[in-house]
């Protein structure tokens, strides 16, 4: 059959890239798919482009709907153009389902949505291509690959143990500790060792919105680079005035009063290299967040000797991402963009004003396929 | 697994098709395609058709639903659409049994399509009509360009959903003379009286000041029109907007692909609820082979779910079929069962009538969604299938469950069918203010509009109506317009006399 959609595809696009078609940017918004993982949903930004119409606000249309709840109970409802559109009613199946995602599975996702390359890593260790075989049954999958009969041979298993099965009215019903998924061995491969190095101001001027900011950065990160490098190693130094290295619980809770004096972080980070990752046997990823209000001048400057000296030569990347505060002005950033980047391929500056700007600042961290 | 081949289709179809016959559908030939998850997640961004004019929301739903089904969130079973002969498109990745559920709930669906009334009016030959229309587009666009045509289409579209959904099968207005002007009449109305006494009992300067009334008021008419309210907006524009010959085809367009989809929009809770009920009918009494159950029932309770918050309409749909069938079968109809009011003796009535299977023959061919809820949903259903009210409560800003009550259980379930769940929105005056502006009215129920998108929705109207334009409709119980004049946009107070 000869399709003609290879065309719109490619001019959706480049409307999408801000190529073509200014007009349309406003309508861009960040649509979503819903995956999950473990206990948390985990959204996949696909973008869309939405025609404006006339329509009813979002607070105030109800409607009707099953199951249980008293009066005055809250009810979730997508308010999507669920019944819109008139040619929904030759598509069966076509609802949107929430599915439990592998890390790696959520990685590939994310790396095709943001175009990231893959990473070439440094040293002799290079990652080999994979093969899939389907060898197994796992608890976790996508819908697409669940087995039927097992999960309802566990479900049958379970009744039964639990008394619940009834042989006169034989029910059987299967919940999710009973889905069982077809599951595929990658065969191993050589592997490159990498490390990861977060630094996170944690300065009064800090404040929940942008940590939270932080954490998402950090899990985009570290699900891209863990899906790169199998045995990745992550390190969390928090500073303000002093710095020093904490666990992954205490890096995204912890909050100080203090001052910001970030060459505290720059000295801990080089020192932690120093010690533990020697340059040639490792790939070293190091981050710092912060809201970019430094101390003063002189600590700009020696920041900028470690960075130079210390930390730039033995790393892959040096991201900075500098996230919007109500505080403080902000000037780090441009600090780093007119003392180190220039002369340094390996150093990324990205400045996140808000959450939706989350995706584009991944973009600038593993863009470069460090 | 094996895959399924076109041959194994073939093997089966006629089997599916005689079933199907036997029990009374009757229905288009149809044509089954054995297709990939790439090729139907383009005929589904097509909506169905093979070839549509270009646009890029085509590619967008495209994106969409072919990662939707790479990523495994999503999947297309089966298509079908309304034409004769009808076209349904087979997933080939999907395993034996799946194919035979789909191949019988396609049957119902063409026999739908080709007995309810609500589709009698849709051109069976789209097909050849969507191709038509994408040479006319791609002719357009070899004439003035892609951005200009694609632009105009953008337009266009905003706009899409403001069609009178039931224009078709009623007449609206008597035939009007030419441009819809009352004709004009110069009498006024005397009393009787001899001629002696008519300069008393009619006197002249009452007669000339009715006569000049009543210039002023055929002078106000012709200045405002349409004489009626328009609900369809878009042959509004097309017969008044200024446009350019290919706008004019480009807008027809659009608006005759808004035509033939609408009634899916009006008939989903039954159309599905049809298909629905006979694929569970033909499989289980059928078809089914005894391996094939587990696979089947996993399926088919996919199917008819039931989504928390959210109304699933195969589910609504094949319960309410059911439901008619089992009373009309019991005789729990009629004068004498509704004026019963011992429950006991009403959920036990039965008079053996078998009267089921003829009575959901006929709702299929002569209901639509609303008519269909506000005939046969009775409280007994709503109690037994556990349905509540939703509303959006303004104190604590989330949407709550309202009532379990009858009432208002069917008043917001037609509120929420009711022209597709969107806004009613006429032409009130295509020269407003004298000015050759354009003035819409939102009907306003209970639920005000949202106003980002009026805003956006407005000024994409200049652009084809070239004058400022306005909608009049509610805001905290107070009647606005909002205006857009080319340049700014802004909210004006109606004043009440």
């Amino acid at each position: 059959m000869l399709m003609h959609i290879d065309n719109d595809y490619n001019r959706f696009r480049q409307i999408i890239k801000g190529k073509i078609k200014d007009n349309l940017r406003k309508y861009i918004s960040n649509g979503e798919m819903i995956g999950r993982r473990g206990k948390d949903l985990i959204s996949i930004p696909l973008p869309q482009i939405e025609i404006p119409r006339f329509r009813f606000g979002n607070n105030g249309q109800g409607g009707a709907s099953e199951g249980e709840g008293e009066p005055g109970d809250p009810v979730s409802t997508s308010d999507d153009d669920e019944e819109g559109g008139g040619q929904a009613g030759n598509k069966p199946g076509q609802h949107l389902k929430e599915v439990e995602l592998t890390l790696d599975e959520l990685a590939e996702i994310i790396g095709e949505e943001l175009e990231l390359p893959r990473i070439e890593p440094k040293g002799r260790k290079q990652i080999i291509s994979t093969k899939d075989k389907y060898t197994g049954i796992s608890r976790v999958g996508p819908e697409s690959l669940r087995h039927f009969k097992k999960t309802f041979r566990e479900a049958l298993k379970r009744q039964i143990i639990s008394g619940q099965f009834n042989m006169e009215r034989p029910r059987i019903i299967p919940i999710r500790d009973d889905f069982r998924y077809r599951s595929w061995k990658t065969t191993s491969l050589p592997q490159s060792n990498a490390v990861i190095i977060y630094m996170m101001d944690v300065s009064g001027s800090m404040w929940d919105e942008q940590k939270h900011i932080v954490r998402l950065e950090t899990f985009w990160i570290d699900t891209w680079l863990q899906y790169q490098y199998k045995g990745l190693t992550t390190r969390y130094i928090i500073h303000d005035a002093q710095a020093g290295e904490v666990d992954r619980e205490t890096f995204f809770t912890v909050r100080e009063n203090g001052g910001t004096v970030i060459s505290s972080a720059y000295e801990l980070c080089a020192r932690v290299i120093e010690e533990d990752y020697p340059a040639d046997e490792w790939n070293i990823y190091t981050f710092h967040f912060s809201d970019g209000d430094n101390w003063s001048r002189e600590d700009n400057k020696a920041c900028a000797e470690i960075l130079r000296e210390r930390i730039l030569p033995s790393v892959n990347l040096f991201g900075y991402g500098q996230v919007e505060s109500t505080y403080g002005s902000g000037e780090f950033i441009d600090f780093l963009e007119e003392n180190i980047k220039g002369d340094n391929e390996n150093v990324v500056l990205s400045y996140i004003p808000d959450k939706d700007s989350i995706y584009d600042s991944i973009k600038d961290f593993l863009g470069k396929g460090k | 697994m094996k895959s399924i081949t076109q041959e194994d289709i073939a093997v089966l179809q006629p089997k599916i098709e005689k079933i199907a016959a036997d029990y009374g559908l009757d229905f288009f030939p149809v044509i089954f395609e054995l297709v990939d998850y790439d090729t139907v997640s383009q005929l589904a961004a097509y909506g169905g058709f093979p070839v549509r004019y270009p646009h890029w929301r085509f590619g967008m739903e495209y994106d969409q639903l072919s990662k939707g089904y790479r990523y495994g969130l999503q999947k297309i079973y089966e298509m079908v659409i309304n034409t004769n002969p009808c076209y349904a498109y087979l997933m080939k990745s999907n395993p034996l049994v799946d194919q035979k559920l789909v191949m019988a709930h396609v049957y119902a669906h063409c026999d739908f399509f080709k007995n309810n009334y609500y589709f009698s009016h849709t051109n069976r030959k789209m097909i050849d009509e969507m191709a038509n229309h994408a040479i006319r587009v791609r002719r357009y666009i070899d004439q003035v360009g892609l951005e200009a045509v694609e632009e105009f289409i953008d337009t266009c579209l905003t706009l899409e959903n403001l069609i009178d959904y039931h224009s078709p099968y009623i007449k609206r207005q008597a035939d009007v003379t030419g441009n819809g002007a009352v004709k004009p009449s110069s009498k006024v109305a005397k009393l009787r009286s001899k001629r002696y006494m008519e300069k008393y009992i009619n006197p002249p300067e009452l007669i000339e000041a009715q006569l000049e009334e009543q210039r002023a008021q055929q002078h106000e008419v012709q200045l405002s029109f349409p004489n009626e309210p328009e609900r369809d907006v878009l042959l509004f524009l097309m017969e008044h907007a200024p446009m350019a010959n290919w706008q004019y085809d480009v807008l027809g367009i659009i608006r005759e692909e808004a035509y033939y989809f609408a009634p899916q929009g009006m008939t989903k809770i039954m159309n599905e609820g049809w298909a629905t009920y006979w694929h569970s009918k033909m499989m289980t009494e059928k078809i089914l082979e005894p391996s094939e159950v587990i696979d089947y029932a996993e399926h088919h309770s996919g199917t008819i779910a039931n989504h928390p918050g959210r109304l699933n309409p195969y589910r609504m749909g094949v319960l309410l079929f059911q439901n008619i069938e089992e009373r009309w079968n019991k005789g729990q109809f009629g004068k004498k069962y509704d004026e019963c009011d011992d429950y006991t003796v009403k959920k036990n009535w039965n008079k053996n009538l078998g009267l089921g299977r003829e009575k959901i023959f006929e709702v299929r061919q002569h209901y639509n969604d609303v008519t269909f809820i506000d005939t046969f949903l009775t409280e007994e259903f709503c109690r037994e299938q556990n349905l509540f009210s939703f509303a959006y409560n303004k104190g604590n800003k989330r949407y709550e469950i309202e009532s379990r009550e009858f009432h208002y259980i069917k008043q917001r379930l037609l509120q929420s069918l009711t022209n597709l769940g969107q806004p009613i929105i006429r032409v009130l005056n295509g020269n407003y203010a004298n000015r050759g502006e354009l003035l819409l009215l939102h009907e306003f129920e209970s639920v005000e509009l949202d106003k980002n998108y009026a805003s956006e929705t407005l000024r994409n109207l200049y652009k084809l109506w070239k004058r400022p334009v306005h909608i009049q409709t509610k805001l905290d119980d107070k009647d606005i317009t909002w205006d857009y004049d080319g340049k700014d946009f802004k909210q004006t107070r109606i004043s009440n006399n």
